[in-house]
């Protein structure tokens, strides 16, 4: 017991959590305790008890927009999937300089701030823009409109989080012993059955783990969504913004926050039960 | 004579490297032959061209008379262990050793059973629903030689497959290999820079340096009548002292060391008088004694170094500043001292000559 207690104090062991001090105040005060009023609020704001959650979960248009959020989310991450897939192939399957420079080309594009990106779309997409024009060009006469639809802002997202499915699937690949390839060769295996029964399992953690970034970020996306997407077609983060912005109802806001919260964990929580959390960082 | 598998005029050059330099060889069907030698020296690019992962830049390889060219790894129905193994980490043991039977579009319940069989075969009855990364090292190596032979290879190739194992699981894998060969009948190629395993699981063995084949023949006749210094050297251990041939008609040579030479006939290359050779005496053929003995060639030696390895120990000594290394019986080592000035002794049919 001696032994224990002289550890404890020991400055060996108490340095590493001292190190960890500043965070754990900054998380404190800047993620803990909003959390926390954000949870008191849905319960509080207007008047106690669950009447917020009790309109979140009747209210048409509520359920509307979470669906709409579900699907939206699900789309992008099958269009990131499909974009970032072969680019992912592509880039471990060439010379080392090609893919360097096709990792720069994805980086570059990460790196640039979001929100230009997304006035960037609306530039390029926008009614006096060269796309539409470009439509113009060819003949079409009096094109739909393509800003402000679902379209516009489910192509800026893929935009936004494919790189973290390329990335992320692109580290497994790159990883695959070249020598299982050559075995399943050696044992008949070509094209399309190669890809089935060994690439493509191979790759699933990558496409896992690249799936559930995009689609937990995707779920509580907002500037995009609500600069380029219908106002139809809200997402949830977009509605929570209005509630608070506009009718300073911050307890349903809170509320559906905290909807949007427990969903976003039991995402995560049926990854990590499969694959496990720590993974998803690669 | 037309062999099983041969491969003729081989060469395989990558840029202004000669990987492989004209290749002959014939194996019959059902023999084990193993590729030695160092790494680099060309066994492996060798395996890979009669896989198929390679092409040669001239010569052919047949299987039963037909050609290989142009055929896909696919296509060869050859069987290969790979270095690390390469078993599917999402496949169970018997899904691997499926595989091959379902690429041959065997329907699942028939290829589970055959792969059962074979898993039996190599010792792995009950592992069927185990993963790769569940198995220990010699278990997964069981499972790859099952993979490689479920599908009944025209030709089993093994690529170093023994090197990840420790020494006994090694010595027990040889012997399982061997039987598993023998029972199955598969003509098998395997690699290895080990030169106990080739000499303890071959038939024959083809022994390679620099991208070229230096000697091919019976384990024993490699170990007792080496052709060249490489070989010599390569196979087990060797005392190489430098000697003149004097008299080639009648076997006699005269060396600084062990002064004039009978040594024992000589096969393969010509040798003419005054010709620059090694003669080779093995460790263990080498006597050592207080006195010159009457019936035996001798030459005086102060020992250096005793090296025990239990069962028998290396001495080394000079004579005439060259070294010689002698292994002695573990009982006989206790009388001997470092710094004692002794002889070794060896008859005729202990030297043999090499070139280079």
């Amino acid at each position: 017991m001696m032994r224990r207690m002289t550890r404890l104090v020991d400055h060996q062991t108490i340095w590493p959590w001292l190190l960890l001090l500043p965070l754990a105040v900054y998380l404190l005060v800047f993620f803990a305790v909003p959390l926390i009023e954000v949870l008191k609020m849905s319960v509080t704001e207007p008047k106690p008890g669950l009447g917020n959650y009790q309109k979140v979960f009747t209210g048409a248009l509520y359920g509307k927009v979470f669906l709409n959020t579900f699907g939206t989310a699900t789309l992008v991450t099958v269009c990131c999937l499909i974009v970032g897939y072969p680019l992912a192939y592509l880039m471990s399957n060439t010379t080392p300089r090609r893919a360097m420079m096709i990792l720069l080309l994805i980086t570059m594009s990460f790196w640039t701030s979001f929100l230009v990106r997304t006035y960037a779309w609306m530039v390029l997409l926008g009614n006096n823009g060269p796309i539409i024009w470009l439509i113009e060009m060819i003949g079409i006469a009096d094109p739909p409109g393509l800003l402000f639809t679902r379209f516009s802002s489910t192509l800026a997202m893929v935009h936004i989080l494919a790189p973290y499915m390329i990335m992320n699937i692109y580290s497994v690949m790159k990883k695959i012993d070249p020598v299982l390839i050559r075995s399943a060769e050696s044992m008949g295996a070509r094209g399309g059955s190669l890809f089935r029964h060994i690439y493509l399992p191979l790759t699933a953690p990558g496409i896992a783990n690249g799936a559930v970034l995009v689609f937990v970020i995707c779920l509580g996306f907002y500037v995009t969504p609500v600069l380029l997407g219908s106002p139809r077609e809200q997402m949830v983060a977009g509605l929570i913004g209005n509630q608070i912005e506009q009718f300073l109802a911050f307890g349903l806001g809170s509320a559906m926050a905290v909807v949007l919260l427990v969903i976003t964990l039991i995402v995560l929580g049926i990854y990590h039960s499969r694959f496990g959390l720590d993974k998803l960082w690669g | 004579m037309s062999s099983y598998l041969q491969l003729s005029g081989i060469n395989k050059t990558y840029g202004n490297f000669t990987a492989l330099e004209n290749v002959d060889l014939e194996v019959e069907k059902g023999e084990f032959v193993t590729f030695l030698g160092p790494s680099g020296s060309g066994k492996t690019t060798t395996l890979m061209l009669i896989a198929g992962f390679a092409t040669p830049t001239r010569g052919t390889i047949d299987i039963e008379g037909a050609s290989l060219a142009g055929l896909d790894p696919q296509d060869r129905n050859i069987g290969i262990v790979f270095q690390n193994y390469a078993l599917f980490p999402h496949k169970t043991a018997a899904e691997n050793v499926y595989f091959p039977l379902q690429m041959r579009d065997v329907k699942r319940l028939e290829g589970m059973r055959r792969a059962d069989e074979m898993l039996d075969l190599v010792g792995l009855a009950g592992f069927s629903h185990r993963y790769p990364k569940e198995l220990s090292g010699g278990q997964q190596q069981r499972v790859a030689l099952a993979r490689a032979l479920v599908f009944e290879p025209d030709l089993l190739l093994l690529d170093e497959p023994l090197g990840a194992l420790d020494k006994n699981l090694r010595e027990q894998m040889q012997i399982e290999i061997k039987r598993i060969q023998k029972k199955l009948g598969v003509t098998t190629i395997f690699v290895t820079h080990d030169q106990t395993e080739a000499m303890s699981m071959s038939d024959r063995i083809c022994v390679f340096s620099n991208g070229k084949i230096e000697q091919l023949g019976k384990p024993l006749d490699i170990y007792h009548r080496p052709k060249t210094k490489f070989v010599a050297d390569f196979i087990g251990e060797s005392n190489l002292i430098p000697a003149r041939i004097t008299d080639a008609a009648n076997c006699k040579a005269q060396s600084n060391v062990l002064g004039d030479v009978t040594y024992g006939t000589q096969s393969g290359t010509e040798l003419r008088d005054g010709q620059e050779v090694s003669l080779v005496i093995r460790p263990e053929h080498l006597k050592l004694s207080s006195k010159r003995l009457a019936d035996r060639m001798s030459a005086g030696i102060e020992i250096e170094t005793i090296v025990n390895y239990g069962d028998n120990a290396l001495v080394i000594g000079t004579s005439e500043s060259q070294q010689i290394r002698v292994r002695v019986p573990g009982a006989d080592v206790v009388i001997l001292n470092e710094g004692d000035k002794c002889f070794i002794s060896w008859t005729q049919d202990d030297v043999f000559v090499v070139t280079d």
